[in-house]
């Protein structure tokens, strides 16, 4: 029996991040994650808000996790949807910053006390809670320094996390260069 | 009235602003329809859908066939469909009403049929209340629609009901429903007329892209052992780009197959035809599915049923890829060549550069190599023909059901004929012994195997083609799923011909059990079935039992000739399986044939497959 070479057998899925401008619209977020259950495609996190009140557009930004061939098939299945305006794929894009944002609580005394307070000063974190025997910390950057931060923590008596999830948008003083702007949007009407 | 920010006001003369007429939400509907070209639809009144029907009631012009079931109703809204190419409309009320037009729906996405549907829903103060007959219809069926809309403002409901059949009917077609609460239906506001709705922005449609024509050209002046391999999708790009595939495989002589969706696109009357592809396809075209250097797949999406395992499916071919759905190029099959654009669009520009540029890449000489490796190509091709893929054993005294359809085609073929299935092994006898030699006369659900669509879409046809003669193939399990709707075909005068191969069994559950579980035939055989012909008599139409391979023919054309539905009772070979087939997790050249069955064919791992 001859067989096809899997092109993809040697390929290690990689975290991607892609920024999908939608149409602000009720059930508009429940298209684009039913979308993901429905094909059996990963989510890491997902953040979402609106981000031009004017032309009713909202950003969502996903992480996902996939081999390139797979990420090409999410990207295109988001563009069916007609809600869907657009699709960045900010990892692809060198120009592409992500950030996500962070609360840890630390519970300790004494000099884990000490170290948890020494560790935030490292990452650059802020101090907006505290107690005498806990700490929360802010701490905004990329998702593997926050990794990073909470790794550290750990035996420093971390309690709890919450984490925001990635966001993104393209340096420079432009926009998205791909991106529609609402004028141009209406004007190709 | 309040429309959404990226909706515009477009009109067409500045200087004389349009000023739109004021009506009901449920008058827009109406009028909307006709300003959409819709002469008929299918639907089932109900509580929060009442003042449409109203409006209905008040209009002489729309045609609304009164179903039985909304199944029904969806199931016809897609015969009418896929038989004329337009787009075709259900209207259902809310809760159970719209939950009955699933179905239909998730049937025509997985066949790209365009179709509009539009549900009833509770007044908006109650939604959300679990008010009486109400369900979350948008979110049930957001996954089995192209896209839905809920209504909230009459303001709105013009431009949404226009939008919903642009979306339907254009770029890869498919079904979308608008959800109309009960007090929008009432409330007036302002009706736009299509040419002067607020619309949102269009995507801008791809141009077919010349340098992968010349790249799919290039590989198909190469091409010793070609075959194209056609779907839906050229069906769906219109009479235009049938005439275009047929040009364009006449002049390479290629040949060519196609999956279930896609026959009649390529005369199956003419040599160049290999049959069906896929599961229970051709035993050549399989083979050349499978040896071929070069595939030029049109429309089609590399389905399961189609490719057998993807690890063996044509393991040494390069892949043309024409498919209007981006989603579909390297799916499942990683394609060489990807072109997307219209089906048509594509193959125009594809017979156009073959004409241009073949002299120079593939010159019509004796010697010229490729010629000769065609000829060759040919050659193999005819030898896999003459092992005769789909023989049955004919018998004298029990009907075989390759034969009724055999007897059924001959008998059929001269005249204006639509053939609807149901799904099971008539559908795939169907599909191997009734030939298409044009497109729209092939109606049958495809991907989502749905038992019961044929009888509705019957309807759904016949509505749209009254003179025609139009015949659901099916099978006893199925009809009676949707059999119902004889009484909406009585009502309406819709002569269909219900044409049974009745075996008594779920035959394709039937030949699984037998072939993958050991014979152990859990709950596949019905022990009792209604007496079909009394059933059509009790429905008002005529019913007849042919038994005998003696007496097919003539009733067969009593069939033809009786005026009215007529359910025909044929009583076939119980047990009879359908042949060629390709086992699960096989490729396509280990298809298991009538004389080389032995009953082991499938390995542990096929028997997990579907």
């Amino acid at each position: 029996m001859a067989f096809n070479a899997d092109p993809h057998a040697d390929e290690r899925p990689q975290a991607r991040t892609l920024a999908v401008l939608v149409d602000n619209e009720p059930g508009v977020l429940a298209r684009v994650v039913g979308m993901f259950s429905a094909r059996g495609f990963n989510i890491e996190s997902l953040t979402v808000a609106e981000t031009d009140k004017a032309a009713h557009t909202s950003r969502i930004t996903i992480v996902t996790r996939g081999q390139s061939h797979i990420i090409e098939q999410i990207k295109s299945q988001l563009e069916r949807i007609l809600s869907v305006r657009q699709v960045i794929d900010v990892t692809q894009d060198s120009a592409g910053v992500e950030r996500e944002l962070a609360l840890v609580k630390v519970r300790s005394t004494g000099a884990e006390r000490i170290e948890a307070l020494r560790v935030s000063d490292i990452f650059r974190a802020k101090v907006i809670d505290t107690t005498l025997e806990s700490f929360i910390f802010e701490i905004t950057g990329t998702s593997s320094k926050i990794d990073a931060i909470i790794e550290l923590m750990r035996p420093l008596g971390l309690v709890e996390v919450s984490r925001t999830g990635v966001l993104s948008i393209h340096r420079g003083p432009e926009a998205d260069p791909t991106a529609e702007t609402p004028a141009a949007t209406a004007a190709s009407n | 009235m309040s429309t959404k920010p990226n909706i515009r006001a477009v009109t067409s003369n500045e200087a004389a602003p349009f000023i739109a007429p004021q009506m009901t939400g449920a008058e827009m509907v109406v009028r909307a329809l006709k300003d959409q070209g819709v002469d008929t639809l299918f639907g089932y009144p109900g509580g929060a859908v009442l003042p449409i029907y109203d409006a209905l009631f008040q209009d002489n012009e729309l045609r609304h066939i009164l179903v039985r079931h909304e199944q029904g109703a969806g199931h016809a809204a897609e015969g009418y469909a896929r038989s004329t190419g337009k787009v075709g409309v259900a209207l259902v009320t809310s809760g159970p009403g719209a939950t009955n037009a699933v179905t239909p729906l998730a049937d025509a996405l997985l066949d790209s049929i365009p179709i509009v549907v539009i549900s009833g829903q509770v007044p908006t103060h109650l939604i959300g209340t679990d008010a009486f007959q109400e369900c979350d219809t948008v979110g049930i069926t957001r996954s089995c629609t192209k896209h839905n809309w809920l209504v909230k403002d009459v303001g709105e409901l013009s431009a949404i009901l226009h939008e919903a059949f642009e979306v339907a009917r254009s770029g890869r077609p498919g079904p979308v429903l608008i959800d109309i609460p009960k007090n929008v239906q009432f409330a007036t506001g302002p009706y736009y007329p299509p040419e002067h709705a607020p619309r949102k922005s269009k995507r801008t449609m791809r141009r077919v892209d010349a340098s992968k024509i010349i790249e799919a050209i290039e590989l198909m002046a190469s091409a010793e052992r070609p075959v194209f391999y056609t779907g839906g999708g050229v069906i769906n790009a219109g009479p235009n780009a049938s005439q275009a595939l047929r040009a364009l495989v006449r002049e390479t002589n290629f040949p060519i197959t196609s999956t279930l969706l896609g026959l009649g696109a390529f005369p199956a009357s003419e040599p160049q035809w290999l049959g069906m592809v896929g599961m229970h396809g051709s035993w050549e075209s399989n083979h050349a599915m499978h040896d071929c250097d070069v595939m030029i797949c049109v429309g089609a999406r590399f389905d399961d049923r189609v490719t057998g395992l993807i690890s063996a499916f044509s393991p040494n071919s390069k892949k043309i890829h024409i498919d209007i759905d981006p989603s579909s190029i390297n799916k499942v099959v990683q394609t060489d060549v990807a072109i997307v654009a219209d089906a048509g669009e594509a193959l125009e520009a594809l017979l156009e550069a073959w004409r241009k540029h073949r002299p120079a890449a593939r010159p019509v000489t004796s010697q010229d190599s490729k010629n000769a490796a065609l000829a060759a190509w040919w050659q193999q091709i005819d030898t896999w023909r003459a092992r005769k893929g789909f023989a049955y054993r004919p018998s004298d005294d029990v009907i075989k059901p390759q034969y009724a359809i055999e007897r059924l085609y001959q008998l059929t073929k001269d005249q204006d004929v639509y053939i609807t299935t149901e799904v099971g092994q008539h559908q795939m006898w169907a599909a191997q012994f009734f030939h298409f030699n044009e497109p729209h006369r092939w109606m049958t659900s495809g991907g989502l195997g749905t038992m019961g669509y044929g009888l509705p879409a019957a309807m759904g046809v016949q509505a749209a083609h009254p003179d025609a003669l139009v015949i659901d193939i099916a099978g006893e399990a199925s009809v009676q799923m949707t059999m119902q709707e004889m009484s909406a075909a009585v009502q309406h005068n819709l002569p269909i011909k219900i044409f049974i191969l009745n075996n008594e069994w779920m035959g394709m559950v039937r030949q699984w059990q037998q072939l993958l579980h050991g014979e152990r035939y859990s709950h596949s055989y019905s022990a009792a079935l209604p007496d079909f012909v009394k059933m059509a008599e009790a429905f008002g139409c005529t019913g007849i039992r042919c038994e005998s391979p003696a007496e097919l023919d003539e009733k067969i054309k009593l069939m033809i000739d009786t005026p009215g539905p007529v359910i025909f009772d044929c009583r076939v070979a119980k047990e009879e399986n359908c042949f060629p087939m390709i086992p699960s997790g096989k490729p396509h050249n280990e298809m298991i044939l009538l004389d080389n069955f032995v009953g082991d064919e499938i390995d542990a791992a096929g028997k997990t497959l579907v």
